[in-house]
């Protein structure tokens, strides 16, 4: 230091010293923590995004029996198909070819932890995404279809890394996705509407 | 071949991750040279605050400015409903907004008076010339950046303001009318300068405006800093190399500009959280229209901080010769170390001419600032004039009260008393 | 801060209340209308859901509020979603939507001259007081396309809707000599008082309340989140002042070094 007591030799008082650096350093800390915040939580989905969250409609009574209509809900393609007799037959007798035939690890509400993996069987409603990496898969309804295969019983297959799932949106052996589709929340209010995004009709919205 | 000698016994030597840093990087040095071994005067006072303020200010306008710019849609049809999206919307946007909008006149109030620290105590003059003007290019840099970034709302003032100054350039001879097609990019204010605007204001000038602060650094630490008492500190040095009136920058002054940046948080938060538009200061009523290119605001005025060239350029009234004047008001800041002519570098030593005419000056900024918030008409336009009259006259009769103003003996140590 | 500002606030208040009795006494109803005050306190609950149901009722025909959304209200305001839903929602709205009026406004444009403002911000753009005095100060004015004229706004193009429940009002004018700018001397008409000409469905101080909650409602509406801010602000103020003071300490502690 300054050799002419600019700085003093007089004892520094380092425990208070030591005190207040550290009582003003945390306080200061605690301060930072706080301010960052709104900041963080600015990423948050807004208000907008929140309102477009809102569960989403549908009138399922325009839908013809083998037919699937995709709807959005949370920026998400949802696949509502209207599925016939022969679909629901060809569940079965596969079981021995799915990587998680009864959705034990897979991701559904608790009504849809069945063969079906819906509510009613006649309609499944599926978010269409692949559990792989995210893609959309596609629809492959026929069974037999020729690039799947004699055995096919008809089912989803996604184009970017070959993952298959079938009616219900299960997973088969050989797929890279590890998981079945994913099952939103979904209610009936009444016969012909659908309303993806809450588990009781009467609800407003998923938290 | 003999092992060589042992490398000579030196500070302790840091372990582990930060050794390795220091071999690669000049950490160490950089605290040495720059912060525990850079001595600045001890004799600082109040106005010595400001510079650390301004850079604490700076930091805050880039960060709100950064997450602001993640929401905010630059165009005609979406600036002002992006700004209400924030404000209502975008969790804690509001609280982002507010702390962007008074952000900016705080660091006007803390550069203007980190700038009249410098003329009460010549920190201007030599060997300090160059800071001054490097400083002087982060201010010009700075009302760029402000009124770039008042346009960007797109609300009614911010329309007919851009108008008012884009068109100011039109006074420019022979080239004036183009230059202001080109500037504006279009025939009148439109999304085609509202995009360019947005541009610099978010890219081009903050990476100009931290360029140059680095800069004013860099030559602040070549010189050293001035202090209220005006003398050169590094002409006397004790026996161990430093000044005997300096004191290392940390823990010093590390310590002491935290307290002076936390009183300027207390003050931010309580007009932040209490009196965001400032009594219509720092946000202007007619903004929360939107940009009408067909109803103008019954009072065009800049906001405060450019208010007291606003004022002169209104007080003459020949437009180009307005303009030139509040053009010439702004760069007679820029020559004031060879305006001044006194042998002595601090107002306490200066004799009461100079400090009469320093006195005077702010008297005449504070007053047109107030004129440039009026209608232009009556008694504010004759007021204004006299108020650029004596602005006017702080500068340019500098050359002569400050070479013969009396002055009085400069102490040979700063004056100073120990806080006890 | 609110402490000052509702003292101030009561003393405007009283004062205007003595000018305006001694006003009255003098030149008659409202000649000191630009003395009118809007006394707005965002935080009185119960007055801005009454504004919210005005505007709803009043205004909404005309005016939008597109930057609010109506389950915003709800939250703000405190109201369940069923009493939103009934009170506040237009028919065929949904909670989550903006509040938009349902008037074209091509339509508007051609009918008034003029298409209604938005008045989401109406409050900040122009202040709570010239609101409460532009719905105060309707008068009957045969000479204009709606029939009616407006003190604060003069030649206003919006009709005076609030007739209804104000009734329907004259404004008159007495002559007054004043100097012009050229130093002559010339006759100008100046605004002397009101007179009702018919009455309203609400009395004097039933309008009175009514505008006042609307013009709370709509200061709340320009700004949502005010009650928020200031609420926060107490808190932050105060533990930057203990930083701020523990910071000074640390200072003072290291200080005593320099001589």
């Amino acid at each position: 230091m300054a050799g002419d007591g600019v700085i003093g030799d007089n004892q520094v008082d380092t425990s208070r010293r030591g005190f207040l650096t550290a009582a003003t350093a945390t306080t200061g800390a605690i301060g930072v923590a706080f301010a960052l915040v709104p900041f963080i939580s600015s990423w948050m989905p807004s208000e907008r995004a929140r309102a477009f969250g809102a569960p989403t409609e549908l009138d399922i009574s325009k839908l013809d029996p083998g037919q699937m209509v995709i709807v959005f809900w949370r920026k998400q393609p949802i696949f509502v198909v209207r599925r016939t007799p022969a679909m629901l037959a060809s569940l079965a007798g596969h079981d021995d070819r799915l990587k998680d035939p009864t959705s034990d690890n897979s991701n559904q509400p608790p009504y849809a932890k069945n063969v079906q993996r819906s509510r009613n069987p006649e309609y499944l409603v599926l978010i269409g995404v692949c559990t792989h990496l995210g893609c959309m898969p596609k629809a492959r309804f026929e069974a037999g279809f020729p690039e799947l295969g004699a055995d096919w019983p008809g089912g989803f297959f996604c184009p970017c890394h070959g993952s298959r799932f079938d009616l219900s949106g299960r997973v088969f052996d050989g797929s890279p996705a590890s998981l079945n589709l994913v099952v939103p929340p979904y209610a009936y209010p009444n016969a012909h509407t659908l309303v993806i995004g809450v588990n009781d009709a009467n609800q407003k919205g998923v938290a | 071949m003999a092992p060589a000698a042992p490398p000579p016994a030196s500070a302790p030597k840091p372990g582990g991750l930060r050794a390795w840093i220091y071999k690669r990087f000049p950490v160490q040095e950089f605290i040495e040279d720059q912060l525990t071994g850079y001595y600045a005067p001890k004799n600082f006072n109040i106005w010595y605050f400001f510079g650390s303020i301004a850079l604490v200010v700076l930091v805050l306008q880039l960060v709100t400015g950064i997450f602001l710019t993640m929401f905010y849609k630059p165009g005609e049809a979406t600036s002002f409903d992006s700004v209400e999206f924030i404000m209502r919307e975008v969790q804690w946007g509001w609280l982002i907004r507010y702390l962007h909008s008074t952000g900016a006149s705080v660091f006007f109030i803390v550069v203007y008076l980190h700038m009249f620290r410098s003329m009460l105590y010549g920190s201007y003059k030599a060997p300090r010339e160059l800071l001054w003007l490097i400083g002087m290019l982060v201010y010009f840099a700075l009302m760029a950046e402000a009124f770039f970034g008042y346009v960007l709302p797109w609300g009614n003032m911010s329309f007919w303001g851009a108008q008012v100054i884009v068109n100011l350039f039109g006074t420019i001879p022979v080239i004036g009318p183009d230059l202001v097609l080109w500037i504006r990019g279009d025939y009148g204010i439109a999304d085609a300068t509202l995009g360019r605007f947005f541009a610099l204001h978010v890219a081009a000038v903050p990476l100009a405006i931290l360029l140059l602060v680095a800069l004013h650094l860099v030559a602040l630490h070549q010189t050293g800093s001035n202090n209220p008492d005006g003398i050169e500190i590094k002409e006397r040095v004790g026996a161990d190399g430093h000044p005997l009136d300096g004191i290392p920058f940390h823990p010093y002054y590390t310590v002491k500009d935290i307290v002076g940046i936390g009183v300027m948080l207390v003050m931010l938060a309580i007009v932040v959280f209490f009196v965001p538009t400032f009594g219509g200061l720092f946000l202007e009523a007619p903004n929360f229209e939107p940009a009408n290119p067909l109803s103008t605001p019954e009072h065009i005025a800049p906001v405060w901080y450019f208010t007291p060239y606003y004022a002169m350029l209104r007080a003459v009234p020949d437009q180009r010769l307005g303009a030139l004047l509040m053009f010439l008001a702004v760069a007679l800041f820029v020559v004031l170390p060879w305006l001044d002519r006194s042998p002595v570098k601090s107002m306490r030593y200066r004799g009461m001419l100079s400090r009469g005419a320093l006195a005077l000056f702010a008297v005449c900024f504070i007053a047109l600032g107030y004129l440039g918030l009026q209608p232009a008409e009556g008694i504010y336009v004759i007021l204004a004039r006299i108020f650029a009259c004596g602005y006017f006259a702080f500068f340019l009769l500098m050359p002569w009260y400050s070479r013969i103003d009396k002055v009085k003996p400069v102490p040979e140590r700063v004056v100073f008393h120990a806080h006890d | 801060m609110r402490m000052i500002k509702r003292a101030l606030l009561l003393a405007c208040v009283l004062a205007s209340g003595t000018a305006a009795a001694a006003a009255e006494e003098g030149a008659g109803a409202g000649a000191d209308w630009l003395t009118w005050r809007a006394a707005d306190d965002v935080t009185n609950t119960a007055s801005v859901q009454r504004g919210a149901r005005n505007f709803m009722s009043y205004c909404l025909g005309c005016h939008a509020l597109k930057y609010e959304r109506y389950s915003r209200l709800g939250t703000d305001l405190d109201l369940t979603p069923e009493e939103l839903q009934k009170y506040l929602i237009a028919p065929g709205d949904k909670p989550g939507d903006y509040i938009l009026t349902t008037m074209p406004a091509s339509d508007a444009a051609t009918w008034f001259g003029k298409t209604p403002p938005d008045l989401s911000l109406m409050a900040r753009a122009r202040g709570a007081d010239y609101l409460y005095q532009f719905l105060k100060t309707f008068y009957v004015d045969s000479s204009k396309p709606t029939g009616a004229n407006n003190l604060r706004l003069d030649a206003t193009a919006m009709p005076a809707v609030l007739s209804e429940l104000e009734g329907l009002k004259r404004a008159v004018f007495k002559e007054q000599q004043e100097t012009g700018s050229d130093g002559k001397a010339m006759t100008v008409r100046v605004f002397d008082h009101f007179e009702q000409v018919a009455p309203g469905r609400l009395s004097a101080a039933q309008y009175d309340e009514f505008v006042h909650d609307t013009v709370n409602f709509l200061d709340y509406v320009s700004e949502p989140t005010q009650a928020a801010r200031r609420a926060l602000g107490i808190w932050v103020v105060l533990f930057l002042l203990v930083f701020t003071w523990l910071s000074w300490l640390l200072k003072q502690q290291y200080w005593k070094d320099v001589h």
